[in-house]
Formats: structure tokens, sequence, C-alpha cells
């Protein structure tokens, strides 16, 4: 069996606070997950939700508290694996002193890239990445998307099996973000495993097979899009005309419409075949019945905020 | 040297060229050539010992405030811009990353050390119209300045690696000045007794010996500089930053880069 390209082995970061008496405080508490090769996983949660931190944790800046991660089958700090992974990291800066080209071709070098190979490959990834003219210009001068797209060119200059992203359309415009879109899914196209942290919940449900929701450093939910989708209390829209039948049939509806005689009502998936009767009891004639999908968002918002109130 | 190890020294030697700190020093060589005839005006018979002691402190003092005012920068400021994220993502172990820069700053302070050597010796010739056999000890005090950059660099790499830059300043110039006066602490624990004695002592060996790099009074003399000073001094230098920069290294490898 193929081992997963990405597992996550209870891994966890907890940081000392306090001054004369030290606390921890945990960033991270003991996540376990995996992403399958050539899978888009999307990682989900609010700002401080721990996701940078996770990040962080794999690309070996900081060092876990307890538990470990495993990539492409080897150990996550394992120097050889890292020739497998390429990361941007959220809002990226670079050496604003060096152009375009000056950069990869230096990130290019530290994976080990000949220079022959490094000389044509360069212009060919700054064609992809949509800066055929980069040129000279030093990245100082260089708005926020395009360098967010030099980020993604760094990442994967090396074409690595593996992309990790931070936040990668944070404070893009809605262009930037559509471009930014594209690239991912370029890469899923090839068949990369793409890693990719956002509150942007939009852009997980575009591109990601996958996503795992993070909160307070704890992982409240993880599974397919369509899955999330339809754990949500699903509701259904019914219209009817005959606006009297509203008296008995109100306790079943909520976000009620009445415009003459039309009534437009949300009901409950359990509710709907109870409502359908009484409106027919009252001789209501019924227009249409139309199933309304939970969203993303509706997942997102109830794992985030709604469990929350429950454990205070 | 490793292509990855080549890559970070090249890379902090190009910040550096391109930060424009090169061409200051460069500007101040000039000023040197161009001042030289006026030491000449100034002190009759005696321009070219003091354009020897001008112009060699200068480029001492230059380069050891450049090598820590650099050197603070260099770990911190890549943490706080976290381009040091994108760089430890790749195949790029700690090591090599401390190493790269302590060797990107200090061919940043040779090539300085170069071009104002190039300027003092243009100086002198104005001023003495001719070189002569002495003048070779020079170039030794020149030597001697470059190992000072050696030691001085790796250390305040070494302060950059666990503290903050303001304090890394304060301590790596704290402990280029101690180390200045090296041998008057000697002299000092030889005279004192019981524990401070011990403590002067283990701070004579402890900080770097500058004073043992420092011949500029001697070559603007004419004096001959033994070669076995050459060789201790090369033999100390070599062996005082490495181990400065084995500790970076440890104290680094270790380290959250929040």
């Amino acid at each position: 069996m193929r081992a997963p390209a990405i597992e996550i082995l209870g891994l966890s970061k907890s940081y000392a606070v306090g001054f004369l008496r030290k606390s921890l405080k945990p960033a991270l508490q003991a996540l376990t997950l995996s992403v399958e090769e050539g899978e888009t996983f999307g990682f989900l949660g609010p700002n401080g939700a721990g996701k940078t931190t996770t990040l962080k944790l794999l690309m070996g800046i900081i060092f876990p508290t307890s538990g470990s991660a495993r990539i492409l089958g080897q150990d996550f700090h394992d120097p050889d694996v890292k020739k497998q992974i390429g990361f941007l990291p959220e809002q990226p800066y670079f050496y604003d002193y060096l152009s375009a080209p000056e950069l990869l071709d230096y990130y290019a070098q530290l994976c080990g890239m000949p220079s022959e190979e490094r000389r044509k490959k360069i212009p060919a990834l700054l064609e992809r990445v949509g800066l055929p003219d980069a040129g000279k210009t030093h990245l100082r001068k260089f708005s926020k998307g395009m360098l967010q797209r030099v980020g993604i060119a760094q990442a994967i200059i090396h074409d690595p099996k593996v992309v990790f992203l931070d936040e990668p359309m944070s404070g893009l415009d809605p262009l930037g973000r559509r471009e930014i879109r594209e690239l991912i899914q370029e890469l899923k196209d090839q068949g990369k495993t793409v890693f990719f942290s956002t509150h942007i919940l939009s852009d997980a449900e575009a591109l990601c097979d996958r996503v795992a929701v993070i909160h307070k450093g704890e992982l409240r939910g993880i599974g397919v899009v369509e899955d999330l989708q339809s754990k949500t209390a699903a509701t259904s829209e019914v219209v009817w005309q005959g606006s009297h039948a509203l008296a008995s049939a109100g306790s079943l509806v909520s976000e009620t419409h009445t415009t003459g005689e039309i009534v437009r009502a949300v009901v409950a998936a359990h509710d709907l075949d109870m409502l359908l009767e009484k409106l027919r009891q009252q001789h209501a004639q019924i227009i249409s019945v139309t199933p309304v999908q939970g969203t993303l968002e509706d997942y997102f918002v109830s794992h985030t905020s709604e469990t929350e109130q429950a454990r205070a | 040297m490793n292509s990855r190890l080549a890559a970070i020294t090249l890379n902090t030697f190009r910040e550096a060229v391109r930060d424009r700190v090169l061409y200051n020093l460069i500007i101040f060589a000039l000023l040197l050539v161009a001042s030289a005839p006026l030491f000449g005006e100034i002190s009759i018979g005696l321009e070219k010992l003091i354009l020897v002691n001008v112009g060699l402190s200068a480029i001492s003092l230059f380069g050891i405030i450049i090598a820590i005012f650099i050197g603070i920068g260099l770990v911190s400021k890549e943490i706080e811009k976290r381009t040091l994220y994108t760089i430890l993502s790749r195949p790029v172990r700690r090591w090599e990353f401390i190493t790269g820069k302590y060797l990107g700053l200090l061919m940043t302070l040779v090539v300085n050390a170069v071009f104002m050597a190039v300027g003092f010796f243009a100086a002198l010739l104005i001023v003495t119209r001719t070189f002569t056999r002495d003048d070779a000890g020079l170039l030794v005090a020149i030597y001697f300045i470059i190992l000072q950059f050696f030691i001085v660099t790796a250390v305040t790499l070494l302060f950059s690696s666990f503290s903050s830059p303001i304090f890394s300043a304060i301590f790596a110039f704290a402990l280029f000045v101690i180390g200045t006066f090296a041998e008057d602490l000697r002299n000092f624990a030889n005279l004192a007794e019981g524990l401070t004695k011990w403590l002067a002592i283990a701070a004579a060996w402890l900080v770097p010996n500058f004073s043992a790099f420092n011949v500029i009074a001697q070559v603007a003399h004419g004096e001959h500089i033994a070669g076995q000073l050459v060789l201790f001094n090369t033999l100390y230098a070599l062996l005082y930053s490495t181990a400065a920069i084995a500790l970076a290294v440890l104290i680094f490898e270790r380290r959250n880069l929040k």
C-alpha cells in the first residue's frame, strides 16, 4: 500500500507564556490527519486557529512539543524529504534587492538544481505564473499579486511532489485571487499534492477534494467537501399560494416572506412532510419545494462558533 | 564547498553590495587618497607615520563597525521578514545557513578591506613617492585587520543567534573593546589575588585577544613583524571564529523561529 503524501501523527505545540510563573499555552493540540497523494487538501480555520503553526512545524521552522509527521513516507525532518516539497509562507516577503529570475535562481540552487536546468526552467516558470516580463526589476517594485506569483514560482521551481501554501489568497484583490486559484488548479491537474491553509471558504470549496477545520489548535472536523456540506442542517424552501395556511403551519417554518397571497418559507428536512400535509389540509396551492444544500461556510461556522459556545 | 553553502554565501555578499555598504567605503578610500597631500602640509617629516596610523586604524574601525552592524541583522532580519521560512523549507541544514551567512559577510569585509587598502597605498604613494621594503609590513598589518574581522563577525553572529539585534550590537562591541585591552587584562590577572585573579584569568582567556592583532604602531615605525606572530594569529583567528560559529550553530539548531 502506498504511504499517504502527508501523515500528521499527534503533532502538538505549546508555548511558554508568563514572565515569572511560566505556563504552557497550547497552539496546536495533538493534530492527527493524513493527506493522500494527488489530493488537494484545504486546512481551514479562523485567524489564530493554528494553521500557520502546523505549517511551520511541518517545514521544520519550529519544533513540536510532541508528535511527529511523515511526508511521502519519510520523517518530516529528513532533509531529503525537503527536495520533494515546496512551501509558500503567508504574506511572503522575499529578498527585495533581487529580481524575480535572481530569486528563483537562488532557491533553485538551494534545491541543488544544476545551472543548465536552472537557465532553461526559470524563464519558462516565470511565463507560467504570468510574469514573463519580470526581467531585471527588483522585487521591491512588485505589487502584492506579483509577489504572490513569484512565491508560487519559488515553491514549485524544483518540481516538488507536495506543495504547502499558507493563505495563498490572503490580501489579494479578486483578480489576483482568481490567478492564484488557477495556478493551484494547474498544480492539482498535474497530480501534485496540494495542502493549503485558508480562511476564505469559497476558495476551499472550489479547489479542495477534502478539508479539515481547525479551531483554537484543535481539529474540529475533516472530510470530503460535499459530505461536510450535507452534514450541515438540510433545509428546503417551500413556496405556496394561500397565506391563510400560515396560521396552522407557522410553527414548522422559519424565514417567512409573504407577498400578497404568495408565501415563501424555509422548513427543516424532517418537518417537510408535515408541512406539505398541513398545506394540503388548508387547501393551499404548493408552487415549489426546493432543497437548500448546506454550504461549507455553514459547516465552518457551526464548528468554530457553536461548538465553542456549547463547550463554554 | 557545497552548492547550498556557496549560494547562501554569495547571496549574503550580494545583499551587502546592493545595500550600498561597499560604495560608502569606496568613497572613504577615495577621500583618503584625495586628502593625502594634506598630511604633508600639517606634519612635516611625520606625514608617513600619521598616514599609516590614520589609514590602517580607519580600515580596521570601519570594518569592525560594518561587521557588527551587518552581523547583528544577518539572522534576525531573515526571521523578522520570514525569508528564512522559504530557506529552511528546502534541503538546507541550519548549520549551512549560519555558515553561509558568516562567509558572505566575511567576503564583504575582505572586499571592503581590499578596496580601502588600495586607497591607502595610493595615498601613501602620493605622500612618499615610492614604496620601500619596510612597507611589506603594512600588508601584514592589513592581514591582521582581516583576521580580526573573522573573529568579530563570528562573535556578532553568535550573539545574534540568541539575542535581539540591539543587545547583540552592545555585546559584540563591548567584547571588541575588552579584547583590544586583552593584554592589560592579562597583566591585571598576574597582579590580582584570590577570586579576582581567577576571574581575571578566565576573562582574559575567554575574550578574543585583539591586542595581539594590532601591529599598526610597529609597522608605522617600520618595525619587522615576526613570522611566528603571523602563524599564531592566523591559527588563533581560525580557531576562535570556528568555535564561535560552532556555538552559534548549536544554539540556532535548537531555536524555534517564531
